[in-house]
């Protein structure tokens, strides 16, 4: 867009070329960046240095690197458990709420059925409402079930956050898919549960993937929910509620904390940076709908 | 029940509403399992909140009794909750604008398609949005503290003040602080909504302009903005809403404190039903009415909202 502001005749007498002008504002964006996410180098880089450097060194590169941090969050507070913890819940949750979306929104992106318009409306206008309003009855829900104190009933309840979202994006897109497709699958004896497993389910794979992404960070990164479900079974935590209670519990081991911290951000990031595409058309999505 | 009525007079006209019913069986079928999920996650807990509401009942598993709407009455008069209410709002207009400012001169700078690195330097502003709001809080107590933070210790030695500043620990200063925070791990989510919106500005408009002798400027306020400002509504309302979910964040660094100053509605609500301070009881009737209160605004929002977008939708269209 720089490009837009110099009329041809000045083009060349000014200093400022083109060219020039973008490296300049390419230089300047980096070192924005890099301040920008300088929280997290400096996490990082914290997390390789023994306690009493951290204190002492105010630098980026440990003098002395270690991997100590990392032994004693994985072990001694629990970091292992932790993470397997929130790895069920993440893989558990995001392989429901895909194919209940997907189900569900093929219907109301296809199908015409009695009930389907006030269904619709209904799950718009819940759209917003805030975690804090559902914590108490999914809690009691949970407890009823049995299943307030287990890591199956953190995973159901999980699926829930994002449910309407998905099951719109999922029928927002079924929708403009030619009719054709049912009606060939029709003509050739295929029932409707094939039709949609083996024909509609594969051409909806942007949004498959969209789905499996969101609600991984969505789950990975959870915190009112697991909180309140751990409070009184500390061995259930996810490594949300495992880090904000390393904080109360070893307060100054700053060390193991930031490798804690690490440990915790390091999967969801790897996925975010294979998959960035697919985060940021999710999201984008959103706006556009 | 208008829609009820409407689905009975269709169904007249052809088969019985029972009949369509039966034919459609295999649709109902696939929406089992969403609607199971929709059902006890969303839809149930929002009409039982209103039940729970009414009650006088102190913990899971305990007693409850019926109250009636007392829980509200005593709302009314409780400081604590009218402060957490305003501090949400609060919160909400403190951090929006920012967000969205940022996020807007962030797009259109990156928006330019000459720029190889745009992609990079989105997915850094983008890192803190997928990074837990429970590491991102342990990082900026630590980064913050008043005790060899590295933050007080770069401001010390450039003589930016004269000794440790506690952020996070300062009745005052701690609701901006925390704003700050939010501001910083949520634009880039902003930023990505407005290069959505920056897409619907055709090519041809930037060339036109430029063969015109158009300043850069010039562009972006004549040209951009007025076909981006629409996009302005629908990403202010998910801005608004994400402020006033501000939950984790708040409840990881500070816990509300120090000194309830940073308390907002769901910490607010999340202390009375399931964090009591010793001797208390949890009061989930309490908080549920509470949160009844704080949804209904939030849907309030919503509607007003919703209700904008259309307005200028419809300009629009006689404009075209």
């Amino acid at each position: 867009m720089s490009d837009a502001a110099l009329p041809p005749g000045r083009m060349r007498q000014s200093i400022f070329t083109p060219r020039r002008k973008r490296f300049i504002t390419s230089i300047v964006l980096a070192v924005m960046c890099v301040i920008w996410i300088y929280p997290l180098i400096w996490m990082i880089a914290a997390s390789f240095k023994p306690n009493s450097e951290l204190f002492t060194n105010p630098g980026m590169i440990p003098n002395r690197p270690t991997f100590e941090n990392y032994g004693r969050a994985w072990t001694e507070a629990n970091m292992q458990r932790y993470f397997f913890n929130t790895l069920f819940v993440t893989v558990g949750s995001v392989l429901i709420t895909t194919i209940a979306a997907a189900l569900g929104g093929y219907v109301l992106g296809r199908r015409e059925f009695p009930g389907k318009w006030p269904l619709m409306g209904l799950m718009v206008f819940t759209l917003f409402i805030p975690q804090g309003y559902t914590i108490i009855p999914v809690f009691q829900l949970l407890t009823t079930l049995g299943l307030g104190q287990s890591l199956w009933g953190l995973m159901l309840a999980t699926c829930g956050h994002s449910i309407v979202i998905f099951i719109l994006l999922f029928a927002g897109y079924f929708t403009q898919m030619p009719r054709e497709l049912e009606e060939a699958s029709r003509m050739d004896g295929v029932g409707p549960v094939k039709t949609f497993w083996y024909v509609m389910l594969p051409l909806a794979k942007p949004i498959v993937v969209t789905v499996v992404v969101m609600q991984s960070l969505q789950a990975w990164n959870d915190f009112l929910l697991p909180l309140v479900i751990t409070l009184a079974n500390p061995a259930m935590r996810t490594l949300s509620v495992g880090i904000y209670s390393f904080k109360g519990e070893h307060f100054v081991d700053w060390g193991g904390m930031m490798a804690a911290s690490t440990i915790a951000i390091g999967p969801i990031v790897l996925l975010f940076l294979f998959l960035q595409r697919y985060f940021i058309d999710g999201l984008a999505g959103a706006v556009k709908g | 029940m208008a829609a009820i009525s409407h689905i009975l007079e269709r169904g007249a006209e052809g088969a019985t509403l029972g009949q369509r019913i039966w034919k459609s069986r295999i649709d109902y079928l696939f929406l089992i399992p969403g609607m199971l999920v929709f059902g006890a996650f969303i839809f149930w807990p929002m009409i039982a909140s209103f039940y729970y509401s009414t009650l006088d009942w102190t913990g899971f598993g305990a007693h409850s009794e019926f109250i009636g709407l007392a829980n509200y009455a005593e709302l009314l008069n409780d400081e604590f909750f009218y402060s957490a209410f305003k501090r949400s709002f609060l919160f909400m207009l403190a951090t929006v604008p920012f967000q969205m400012i940022v996020g807007l001169m962030l797009a259109i700078v990156l928006n330019n398609k000459f720029l190889k690195l745009a992609t990079v330097f989105r997915a850094m502003i983008f890192l803190p949005v997928v990074s837990p709001v429970a590491v991102i809080a342990i990082v900026m107590v630590l980064m913050l503290s008043p005790f060899n933070g590295p933050i007080n210790g770069f401001l010390i030695e450039t003589h930016l003040v004269s000794r440790a500043v506690d952020l996070l620990g300062s009745p005052q200063m701690v609701l901006w602080t925390l704003a700050g925070i939010f501001v910083w791990k949520w634009t880039g989510i902003t930023l990505v909504y407005w290069l959505a919106a920056l897409q619907t500005v055709p090519d041809e408009l930037y060339e036109a302009a430029k063969l015109d002798g158009v300043k850069t400027w010039q562009v972006i306020m004549h040209i951009v903005l007025p076909i981006v400002a629409p996009f302005a509504v629908v990403i202010g309302l998910i801005s608004a809403i994400s402020a006033l979910n501000v939950f984790p964040l708040i409840q990881a660094t500070t816990q509300g404190g120090p000194f309830f100053s940073s308390e907002v509605m769901e910490v607010y609500i999340f202390r009375t039903a399931f964090a009591p301070s010793s001797g208390q009881f949890p009061r989930l009737g309490y908080a549920s009415a509470a949160g009844v209160i704080f949804g209904l605004s939030i849907m309030a929002l919503t509607i007003l909202q919703v209700i904008a977008v259309r307005r200028v939708r419809r300009k629009e269209a006689e404009n075209v």
